[in-house]
Order: C-alpha cells, then structure tokens, then sequence
C-alpha cells in the first residue's frame, strides 16, 4: 500500500492529513492519541505508519485526558479526533487552558462544512474562544504541516494546549508539500515535576489559574500581530478581503485582483493588524465558511467589515460562492446535482437485523456509524440518531413517557465500537432507572469501526497496529452492569433465532441487552488473518525455547 | 482568458476506484513538477453511494476544488454517474463514459478506472515515464500487469475514438 512513508522524502503530494503526521513526526511527537472521525482518522494512522506511537482511545475526551497527562510530564504530545469529538473532550479542554502543560500539546479538530460525514456542521473555531486556547488554520497540505510545527512551538514557548483546526477540504486534499530539512530538536526525557497549584483545579488554585490564561492569552494576541503565521497579500486598495482556512484558496482564484489578509492564528485574533489592512481598503469583505465568528468579533471591536449573507452561512464554500459573496449576489443557488446516496453494503450482516426491526414496527433510537445506513430505503427502520452513545438515552427516555403499546416497541441500537466510545454510561442508567416496560438494547457487533475505515477498538482486543491487546467484553460489561439477559447471536446464520429472541424480550419488562455478533463483510479476512498472526505469535512466545531459539528441548 | 490549470473530475461510485484512479493521477502530474491538488470527499459516501474527486494541474493551482462548469475531462465510472456529473464540464470538454471501454476487452473488469486513465492520457502533455512509475507505486504488484495493459486499452480506445485529434492539453 503507498503510504506516505514510501513517498520522497524532501517533497511529496500529501493529504492535510497525513502532512500534520508528518509534522509529528518531525516535530518529536511522543505519543499521538485520539478517536477515529472523518475527517481526521487518517492522521494517527499515518503517524503510525511513519514509526510515530499512536493509539485509538475509546474516546476523545479520555484520548485528551491521557494527552495531557503525557504533556504534564514534559512530552509533546498530538490528539486528534472530529469536530462533534470535541463537544466530548471539551470537559478537560476548558480547564486544560487553566493548567496548561509542560511539554506541548495540539489538538486536532477537524471541521466538517457542508456535512461530508457529519450529523452537524457545528463551527470549532468558537471552541477556541469559549476555552481560551489559542488556534491556528491551515489553507493547504503545506500548511498543515509546518503549522502543526507552528502549534507544537507555540504550546511549547506559552505552556498552553493550541488547537489546529482543519476542515474536510484541507484533511482530505492533496498538495505539494516541502518537509523541513532539520528536525525540531527532542524534548527533555520525560519527568514528573509536582505543581499542586497549576494542576489541581480546585477554585482557591482555578481563580489564579484563570487570570494567568487571560494574560496567556493577551501575550499570544500581541505576537499574533506580527506573526508570519498571519500573511497580507497586498493588490487593489479597492477590495481587501480577510479570510481564513481553505476559503482563501477559493478568494485567490475568485479575486485574483483583491488585497487579501490571511489568517493562520485565528485565535487570538490579530486585532489591530485586522484594524490596520481594514482602514486602508475601500470596501473590506470577511469570507469565511461556517459561521460568522471572525466578522462579528471585527465589528464587536468597532472596525467596519462587510459579511457574507446568511445563505453562506450552510455548507462549504467554493470559488463560485465566493464570487457571489464579493458581489453581493444572493440568487438563489442551483439545486445541487442528485447523488446517489450511501446505503448498507449488499452483503452486510445487519441486513437481518433492520428487515427485522421494521418487520415488527419498532421505534428505534438510533446511533452514529454504518449501521445509521438502516434509516434508508428499504428499512427506513430508524427514528433517531443525534450524538455516539445517545441511542441508550433516548431509547430510555422515549420508554419513560411513551404509553406503553408504543413503550413496549422502543430499541436502542448502537454498534459496537460507539458502545464502548459512550455506550457504557447510557448502560449504567438503563439499570439504574429502568422504565416500567423494561427495555431492550440491541448491540450491533461487527468487530470493527467500519464507517470510518475499520479501526480497531477495544472490544476488538487489538491495538491500532493490530497487535493483541486487553480485550474488552460488551456481553460481559452488559452483565457486570446488571443486565439481567444478556444475549449473544449471529443474525445472518440465525435470522429467525434472532427476530424470536427480539420479540420474546419486547414483550418482556426486563431489561436485555442483545449483542448481533458478526464481522463487517469488509473486514472480515482482515479480521480472521490479525487473528492468525496474534495467535501464532502467542504460540511462539508461550513455548519454552522461543528464547534462544534452539530445538534441543523437544 | 482561461488559466493554465488542467481540471479532471472523476465521478463513479464507492468501491469503483475512483480515488485510486484520481490519486495515479495527481501523482503522475506531480511527477512533472507541476503544482498539483486534488480534493474529494470520502467516508459515509463510499458505502456504494456517489463519489467525485478533482484533479487541478498547472504553474500554480488555487482551491483544490473544480468550479462547475470548468472540468476540462470528465472520466466516469459508472453510467448511472453521467447525467448528474455533465454540469461539471467546461463548453469544449472531454467525456470519458464507461462504455469509452468495454468490459469485454478488460482482462479484469475492475481495471475500468486504470483503462480510463489510459483514455485520459492521451489528451495530457504527461510523459509515458511519469505514468508507469505513479501507476507502479500506486498499484499492488501482482495488479500492476494487468493494469498496465488496461492503461494500453483505454489509450488504443481513445485513439480510435478521436481519429488521434482529439484536443491536447498542454499546462
């Protein structure tokens, strides 16, 4: 497989993606961690591919967790993860700006305008203003490299945790890339430094903690003014436009003609320097895909901006609409062309599972992976899908109010790899509070995070390289939560089994977890050949001379 | 006053090759040492759903995304994928439908994406030498073979369809 390790070294064609692993690999990254999420899955495993030591957590927010536990003790450390992943780490986010860290630590958020893969096109770039950490944009592969390189030297220099934030154009296009010819030198071997003070937030020690971020964050704004990061191309005094990220790829080749401020430190704003380019054009107009967050905090500081209109404010940007918002068109756009949608692979085993659920009327409360496939023709058999792990929630909560014919019809249904990613906790609340009619939590188990490119996860028991690993048991977490039936099925070898058993446990009022239990169709000789080799492996290491090597023990 | 970009869409269905077949090209323009960029959306879409990548070559290439209407080729994978990719065509553009190559002259039918790109080269200034190495370093060795001679397929296809006129695009 090409990878970027077999590419030329000095200068290649590279995705944004794999330009950041790149970086960290270059920039002396100790340990990369996060969660799988398109845009940003190909990252870590890119670093992995190139040496660098990465791992998948379970999720973003213990991904960060482990992150800056690794930054706390002097290591520059990289998390990544999508840009709803971060609504899940964005609890030790916050109150990472108050810590800071000792190493260096980035985060990747990676955007997902017009939805790609996404169920919202929530704008991260507020993230940074809400928890206070700096953020930097690249517009291209080149970019993404040498500010991943930016991040880690500002996180360094300010002891601060900084956000690089990509969106889907930038993740996943390719373009030419110059790599540094010296690598950033290593940081100090990691060592355990006790600061009670700056990492145990409690509010005697927060409140200082807080006003040492602010006056962080006033520092970073005044070296953001003269940042080469922040680049000024200067043209026509009539029309100067500021923007930021892939949309100032569309301005250049929309307005070949106008000044042009970009923006690579999008946070801290550049206020001054934004006050400055605004003042000496006739007419300045802020391009920027997703919401309005750069015009607002421009005229919120007294400078006269013009925005795009709201039209704009959905989906991504492109050179077309770019034309349209510096000429102030708001037509209404074509129709996009039809596509045809995804739908569940011809041979996928959860074909059973769905004829099944819309055979007998349920409801079913939905969650984030392939199997959200189900809610298209022919099943249509899913009624909400809103967050990982809300399927156990909502379920519950529909079960709580619903009368009971309806109550009684109420699944939940999650994959597996969602399941352990906040899976767990909606678990732990169906056996705590569970409804009258009992309720029933269908696990579809297909050994893999397929959606996103089949990662391992730990109910998978292998590593990101596919090594073995502890291995976590859904039916037995199902059980040791309290579940009092807890079953595990092949819906494609027993389909029937499988429809009896669900409509036996509908009827019931307990609570029942049931795990479908059968191998993504396209992973499943991946699956059965890492099986192979870790068993072999074990083998060899479990016999007695494995050591030296000699057979004179037989 | 057209730029000097060259803009290639491909448009075919999940699992067809079409990101395989835009990355062989993107390489073998990179190859050149032109500016290259190549943008396409992946992840839910390609559960059997439509597929679309963009391929922009030249001195100095902007947005990595192709403005409607300015493809200068148009490859398409799958038939159900022309109607809906047509508007992404400049006036004077090339399509290059499936049908371009029959199965029948296929020794693996999944070549198609590799036979197109054969059919493609033939309008682009990209040398024979840049081809096979970006088509080598893409492609599993024990395809490689079977893809290079779908390349001279699609290339003998083109040919024949053109009368060897067709319009030359040199960056």
């Amino acid at each position: 497989m090409e990878t970027v390790a077999t590419k030329a070294p000095a200068r290649g064609l590279w995705s944004g993606d794999e330009a950041v692993a790149l970086a960290a690999l270059d920039g002396g990254v100790a340990l990369g961690t996060g969660y799988p999420g398109t845009p940003s899955t190909e990252i870590l495993e890119a670093f992995s591919e190139l040496g660098g030591r990465a791992q998948w957590a379970p999720n973003e927010k213990v991904a960060l967790e482990v992150g800056l536990g690794a930054a706390f003790a002097g290591a520059r450390v990289l998390v990544t993860m999508k840009h709803v992943g971060v609504n899940v780490a964005a609890d030790p986010l916050f109150t990472a700006a108050y810590t800071g860290v000792d190493g260096a630590l980035v985060l990747v958020s990676a955007d997902d305008p017009g939805m790609a893969s996404s169920q919202n096109e929530q704008d991260n770039r507020r993230y940074a203003i809400a928890a206070g950490v700096p953020m930097l944009e690249p517009a291209s592969s080149q970019e993404a490299y040498d500010f991943t390189l930016a991040a880690f030297e500002l996180s360094t220099r300010w002891k601060i945790p900084v956000i690089l934030r990509m969106t889907t154009r930038v993740c996943h296009s390719k373009s030419v890339v110059r790599r540094r010819e010296t690598p950033v030198p290593p940081a100090a071997p990691a060592r355990f430094v006790r600061d009670i003070r700056g990492r145990v937030m409690v509010p005697a020690f927060a409140r200082p903690a807080h006003r040492k971020l602010r006056q962080k964050l006033e520092e970073i704004r005044a070296w953001a003014e003269t940042s080469p990061l922040n680049r000024i191309h200067e043209a026509s005094l009539a029309l100067g436009v500021v923007t930021a990220g892939v949309s100032f790829q569309h301005v250049r080749e929309a307005a070949p003609e106008a000044s042009v401020f970009k923006l690579g430190v999008v946070y801290p704003f550049p206020m001054e320097s934004l006050r400055r380019f605004a003042a000496g054009v006739e007419r300045c107009v802020v391009v920027e895909e997703g919401d309005p967050v750069l015009a607002d905090a421009m005229r919120a500081a007294g400078i006269s901006v013009e925005s795009k209109a709201e039209m704009f404010r959905f989906g991504e940007l492109t050179v077309e609409r770019v034309r349209r918002i510096l000429a102030r068109d708001e037509s209404p756009e074509a129709p996009p062309a039809r596509q045809k949608p995804p739908e569940l692979c011809d041979a996928c085993p959860y074909h059973p599972v769905y004829g099944a659920l819309q055979r007998m009327g349920c409801i079913v409360a939905g969650d984030i992976g392939c199997y959200t496939l189900g809610v298209m023709e022919p099943y249509q058999a899913m009624d909400t899908c809103v967050a990982m792990g809300a399927s156990i929630g909502v379920g519950l909560g529909l079960r709580h109010v619903l009368p009971e014919v309806q109550a009684r019809k109420v699944v939940s249904v999650i994959g597996d790899s969602t399941f352990i990613h906040s899976g767990l906790s909606g678990l732990v609340e169906m056996v705590y509070n569970p409804p009258a009619t009992g309720h029933v939590l269908l696990v579809l188990d297909n050994g893999t995070t397929a959606m996103t490119g089949q990662q391992e996860h730990p109910g998978t028991g292998r590593t990101m390289t596919h090594d073995a690993t502890g291995h976590v048991s859904i039916e037995g977490m199902a059980r040791a939560a309290g579940v009092p039936n807890v079953d595990v099925v092949d819906p494609v070898k027993d389909p029937k089994g499988f429809e009896d058993l669900l409509a036996r446990r509908l009827a019931s009022n307990d609570l029942s977890v049931i795990v479908a239990r059968r191998p993504c169709i396209l992973a499943a000789a991946d699956i059965r050949h890492f099986e192979k080799v870790n068993a072999e492996k074990a083998a060899q290491a479990s016999s007695p001379c494995s050591a030296c090597g000699s057979d004179d023990a037989v | 006053m057209r730029s000097r970009v060259v803009n290639v869409v491909f448009a075919g269905l999940g699992g067809q090759g079409v990101i395989k077949a835009s990355d062989v090209l993107a390489d073998a323009a990179f190859r050149t040492g032109l500016d290259v960029k190549k943008a396409e959306i992946h992840g839910m879409s390609q559960r059997g759903g439509s597929v679309t990548s963009d391929v922009r070559f030249g001195p100095e290439v902007h947005s990595p995304m192709i403005p409607d209407g300015h493809a200068d080729f148009l490859v398409v994978l799958a038939p159900s994928q022309v109607e809906n990719n047509l508007h992404q065509l400049r006036v004077g553009g090339v399509l290059f439908p499936p049908e371009l190559v029959p199965e029948s002259s296929l020794r693996n039918k999944r070549s198609l994406n590799v036979a197109l790109l054969g059919a493609l080269s033939v309008h682009l200034a990209i040398g024979e030498e840049h081809w096979q190495a970006a088509l080598s370093d893409s492609l599993p060795e024990r395809l490689l073979q079977v893809n290079l001679e779908a390349f001279e397929v699609g290339r003998a296809a083109e040919r024949a369809r053109a009368g060897g006129k067709g319009p030359h695009v040199h960056p």
